[in-house]
């Protein structure tokens, strides 16, 4: 099985094998081949299509934690220019698994802050698999808080299963931490802009993602707790994930329905890791449309409207 | 079993276990010291055991009863009740557990608040209904929170809120999860007016509750022995596969870690965080 293809997309996967097949032997009699592969190609577009056009929940969320998917530093470094990292909380330590800093989109001056996941087991376990501890999130806070004194836009990007589960954070106060940011960031006088790039995992993803705009590209998720994490405490096992996928509206286009988000970004064909440039493009013009717009409001207006949103979140019946 | 017991014959021991068939709710045995206590002596003391001090977890609505001067009430939210917006069904319906709730606790949702005096101050009071789905916070539960809110800032009062709860409901997922952020805000437009939120957090005090409103207080007060923290320590357990410290999560824990201004043994209560509001309003002692 090709690590690089989920389950899901074997046939995809075994075409491609055939098409590298080929390539592979493709001197002796060239022309024939190169029609083989040309039509093997158009078959493999075909068929991607056809399963990407009816994916499940649970597939999406395979595919929103897909090993090659892009993460916040690869978007950093092709979206935006002059990215300045700046580590650290001034309390107690530097957290690698969200990042920040200063960089520059299409020119203007923006304060970034993502989640970071790593690609191989070493940088996986320096990242803390993208798990955030207090000191990250209070570094998130100092860094929002420069932004609002320079008059900088946020722009968050959301990746992460959750905040870490350890000793040492609940010693530190990760709740606080939470909590804390959700309540500054509810009152920046700055553009808020956050986007759910692949994994949304609960109170540790929202801890960077009171905004102005929430967009998620299109096959990632944001839920209130995982769906293998839901099935072990309301199915009583961690194998009916499925399921729970499917109860808890953990995709970009149910949530859309449910005007819980701004908008979907979409990726290209075969998910965001593809084609990484034109995810980039996608992304980048949505981000400048995003800024522009919020561009419109002066800062009080922003702040009402930002507290407007979040007032209105819930559903009840009187 | 403690050394004393070891020392009583067997014969005896046997007559000490037929005791199990008192009549059920008439007596109550401590989780803390296993007393076996005369349940209207302790309702009498506040759900707390009168031989060791542990505190038994006490209905959201007794609580407020207890706690705020006992005129000039008005509860907030009440006929505010959970839809179901994502018709959301695991072994069993949402919108059953929703009913079951209701019945067993005589409470339309997991979150009771209400306006009033404490100690002749305005103070608007808001307490968790933990056997109402774990005190799981979803839309209804941030809604009647937020209403609190601005009923403090209405009446230009003082807030507490009691919490315990297991987190957020996930049979509302997104919806539940955002009303993390909404009760932060709202506290954050307290915070501006310069009114006291003094959050008290019972056992057990997790998840979004407590990485929202609960850890937000100008004060923030626990009671003994409670259960309060992020991640549920089976998760954490599970995660760093090594044993947990002693008295994990546990108020004392946090007090000594910074996370708490004190722990208060619920009796004194009304008594004390009148005081603090008190001063904290500058309002003559109580």
């Amino acid at each position: 099985m090709d690590l690089n293809f989920l389950e899901f997309e074997q046939p995809v996967a075994e075409l491609a094998a055939k098409i590298d097949e080929l390539r592979h032997v493709g001197d002796d009699n060239e022309i024939n081949i190169a029609e083989e592969i040309a039509h093997l190609e158009t078959k493999s577009r075909e068929l991607t299509k056809q399963i990407f056009s009816s994916l499940t929940p649970w597939q999406i969320s395979q595919l929103s934690r897909h090993p090659l998917r892009p993460y916040f530093l690869d978007y950093a470094q092709r979206i935006f220019e002059d990215f300045e990292e700046l580590h650290g909380d001034r309390a107690f330590a530097d957290d690698s698994a969200i990042v920040g800093g200063l960089a520059r989109l299409d020119g203007r001056p923006v304060m970034l802050i993502g989640h970071q996941k790593g690609r191989d087991t070493k940088e996986k376990i320096y990242r803390n698999f993208g798990m955030p501890r207090p000191e990250g999130y209070r570094k998130a806070l100092r860094l929002m808080q420069m932004a609002e004194r320079f008059g900088l836009p946020i722009l968050t990007f959301i990746d992460t299963p959750g905040a870490y589960p350890g000793v040492g954070a609940e010693e530190r106060g990760q709740s606080e931490a939470i909590a804390r940011n959700l309540q500054v960031m509810a009152g920046l006088a700055v553009p808020i802009v956050a986007t759910v790039t692949g994994e949304g995992g609960s109170g540790g993803a929202l801890a960077i993602g009171v905004a102005d705009r929430l967009l998620m590209l299109q096959f990632s998720t944001y839920s209130v707790i995982s769906p293998e994490g839901c099935a072990s405490i309301l199915w009583k096992s961690a194998e009916k994930a499925q399921l729970a996928a499917d109860a808890m509206a953990i995709t970009s286009d149910k949530l859309n329905e449910l005007a819980m988000i701004d908008g979907v970004v979409p990726e290209p064909l075969g998910g965001a890791h593809r084609d990484m440039e034109a995810m980039v493009a996608t992304l980048k013009a949505t981000l400048i449309a995003a800024l522009d717009e919020l561009d419109t409001l002066d800062a009080a207006q922003l702040q009402a409207l930002r507290y407007e949103r979040l007032r209105g979140y819930g559903r009840f019946k009187a | 079993m403690s050394w004393f017991e070891k020392l009583i014959p067997s014969r005896i021991k046997i007559e000490a276990s037929n005791k199990r068939t008192v009549p059920e709710g008439l007596w109550a045995k401590c989780p803390g010291c296993s007393a076996v206590l005369y349940r209207a002596e302790l309702e009498r003391n506040l759900e707390v055991c009168p031989k060791c001090g542990h505190h038994h977890r006490i209905g959201a609505r007794r609580r407020l009863d207890v706690f705020l001067d006992p005129d000039a009430r008005e509860e907030i939210g009440e006929d505010l009740e959970s839809t179901d917006p994502l018709k959301f069904k695991d072994l069993k319906k949402y919108r059953d557990r929703l009913a079951q709730a209701q019945k067993q606790t005589s409470e339309k949702e997991a979150l009771v608040v209400m306006r009033g005096q404490l100690k002749r101050i305005a103070c608007v009071a808001a307490a968790f209904e933990f056997s109402f789905m774990g005190g799981s916070m979803g839309s209804v539960v941030g809604e009647r929170f937020v209403r609190g809110v601005e009923a403090a800032i209405e009446d230009n009062a003082a807030l507490v809120c009691f919490s315990a709860s297991g987190g957020a409901r996930m049979q509302e997922s997104l919806f539940s999860l955002f009303q993390m952020a909404k009760t932060s805000a709202a506290l954050g437009r307290l915070r501006e007016r310069g009114l006291p939120f003094i959050s008290v957090m019972t056992d057990p005090t997790m998840g979004g509750v407590s990485a929202s409103l609960a850890m937000l207080g100008d004060i923030n007060l626990a009671e003994p022995h409670a259960l309060i923290g992020f991640a549920g320590p089976r998760v954490i357990q599970q995660t760093v596969h090594e044993t947990l410290p002693e008295g994990f999560q546990h108020s004392e824990f946090l007090l000594e870690h910074g996370a708490l201004d004190q722990i208060i043994d619920r009796r004194e209560h009304r008594d004390r965080i009148g005081r603090m509001i008190a001063m904290l309003m500058r309002r003559p002692r109580p």
